[in-house]
């Protein structure tokens, strides 16, 4: 079972579609405690980093537990953020900080913002999460983005050129949306699953 | 390079594909699903669902048509047509749309906007705006294009986007079904108002009126429908066009 963390941010009927179709059972859990069972974890998410204050110490306290058992995490756009240091879109609520950085507004040069649509991933670097990927289009929407840091995999040029896969051992994230990315999404998410074992 | 978005519009009553002119004359154009099937192969970037039916019952079986076309499709899929309430937004939603498009409902309510967008975040909520050209001027019009609504299309889009709306779809009743060409002047005013994705919708029926909305248009996406259903111009010809006169697109 692969663990989809509902904290409000949206709908997550489209992230466990796609999942479903790479072969995953996915499962919203009710508690902490739940995570205890899953093979992996999905954390989705859009809208506003405020919304992630809802993942409060018994989540982030079970989020990790799971990380440090070597079991694998997928942060989707507002979850792939949640995995920084912070955001300046809410600057009083805390990221896990499993990676370095803040996470900032895109800004608007010469583009319009928020970034909507499909747009080119450029990878720099070969990862598990994008085995069999290559350049491609891919779906976002989203206002605020990772800078490009060493965990950088894939980079996305709008207003600024910023972190659109990242990836660090079992832990991995994606600003844009994989499960309304036609099949490259899809085949990020078999990746993901495949992570699972 | 962000790309130009092309977006097939499914307009559906009594679960089946229709099509008008002007927004009268409807004539059928297929099964939903078995069309947007068709799409996602020839490569279309987004979907809307447009819901022109009056009752009830044909309400309800909109869902199962929502979700025939969400369970297999992996691309945005967007909801309109008779959203007048939250819980028809949730409805649209949990049925697997991942926007939902509002349009009278938003103008007799404008708190809906942010309410859904608090709810469901901004790239959820879309803004229907239908507008006809009265002297100088671009008018909205409410309930499917009938009744003015006392609005001008760009103060209304600047509203809209202040409420929390995260694109607006901008159709123009005067080109709507004619093949004319879309209102490249109504698109522009529009676009060049707000900082939220603008997409023209009404009048495509050539492959240069997509290159002419999104360089005079300023559109950031395109919506059509007639000009798909009845295969006279597949998605990727369109797609391979605009990118021979160099605008950037996913093929």
């Amino acid at each position: 079972m692969i663990a989809l963390v509902d904290y409000g941010a949206g709908n997550l009927t489209s992230v466990k579609k796609a999942l479903a179709a790479v072969g995953a059972h996915a499962a919203v859990p009710r508690s902490p405690a739940d995570l205890a069972d899953a093979r992996g974890i999905v954390v989705p998410g859009v809208g506003h980093f405020g919304a992630t204050r809802a993942l409060d110490d018994w989540w982030i306290e079970a989020i990790v537990r799971h990380i440090g058992e070597g079991r694998p995490l997928l942060g989707i756009c507002l979850g792939m953020q949640w995995l920084y240091e912070g955001s300046d879109e809410a600057p009083e609520v805390r990221g896990l900080g499993l990676f370095s950085g803040r996470c900032y507004r895109l800004p608007a040069n010469g583009v319009k913002v928020p970034h909507v649509g499909w747009n080119d991933v450029s990878i720099s670097r070969s990862s598990a999460i994008v085995q069999d990927v290559g350049d491609a289009q891919v779906y976002f929407t989203h206002s605020y983005a990772a800078p490009v840091t060493g965990d950088t995999v894939a980079t996305t040029e709008h207003g600024d050129r910023f972190a659109s896969i990242v990836q660090r051992g079992q832990i991995a994230g994606v600003q844009f949306h994989p499960e309304k990315s036609g099949d490259v999404g899809l085949q990020i998410l078999r990746n993901f699953v495949a992570l699972t074992g | 390079m962000l790309s130009k978005r092309i977006i097939a519009c499914l307009d559906v009553r009594d679960g089946s594909v229709v099509k008008g002119v002007r927004f009268e004359a409807l004539r059928s154009a297929g099964d939903p699903a078995a069309l947007a099937r068709r799409y996602n192969a020839e490569g279309i970037d987004e979907l809307v669902i447009l819901d022109i039916t009056a009752t009830l019952e044909a309400r309800r079986a909109l869902a199962d048509t929502i979700r025939a076309v969400a369970r297999e499709l992996f691309i945005p899929l967007a909801v309109g047509g008779g959203i007048r309430s939250e819980d028809a937004a949730a409805a649209a939603i949990d049925a697997g749309a991942d926007k939902v498009s509002l349009n009278t409902a938003a103008l007799e309510n404008p708190a809906l906007i942010a309410t859904l967008a608090t709810r469901y975040g901004s790239q959820a909520v879309v803004v229907a705006i239908d507008a006809k050209r009265e002297d100088d001027r671009f008018a909205v019009y409410a309930r499917s294009g009938r009744t003015p609504a006392g609005r001008d299309a760009v103060d209304w889009a600047r509203e809209a986007e202040s409420r929390g709306a995260g694109e607006i779809l901008l159709t123009s009743i005067d080109r709507d079904g004619t093949k004319a060409g879309f209102d490249c002047e109504l698109t522009a005013a529009v676009s060049r108002a707000v900082a939220i994705p603008v997409i023209a919708s009404g009048g495509a029926g050539a492959l240069d009126h997509f290159v002419d909305v999104f360089t005079a248009g300023r559109a950031d996406a395109a919506l059509a429908a007639s000009i798909f259903h009845y295969a006279e111009t597949s998605v990727r010809a369109l797609k391979t066009h605009l990118r021979q006169r160099g605008i950037p697109v996913r093929l």
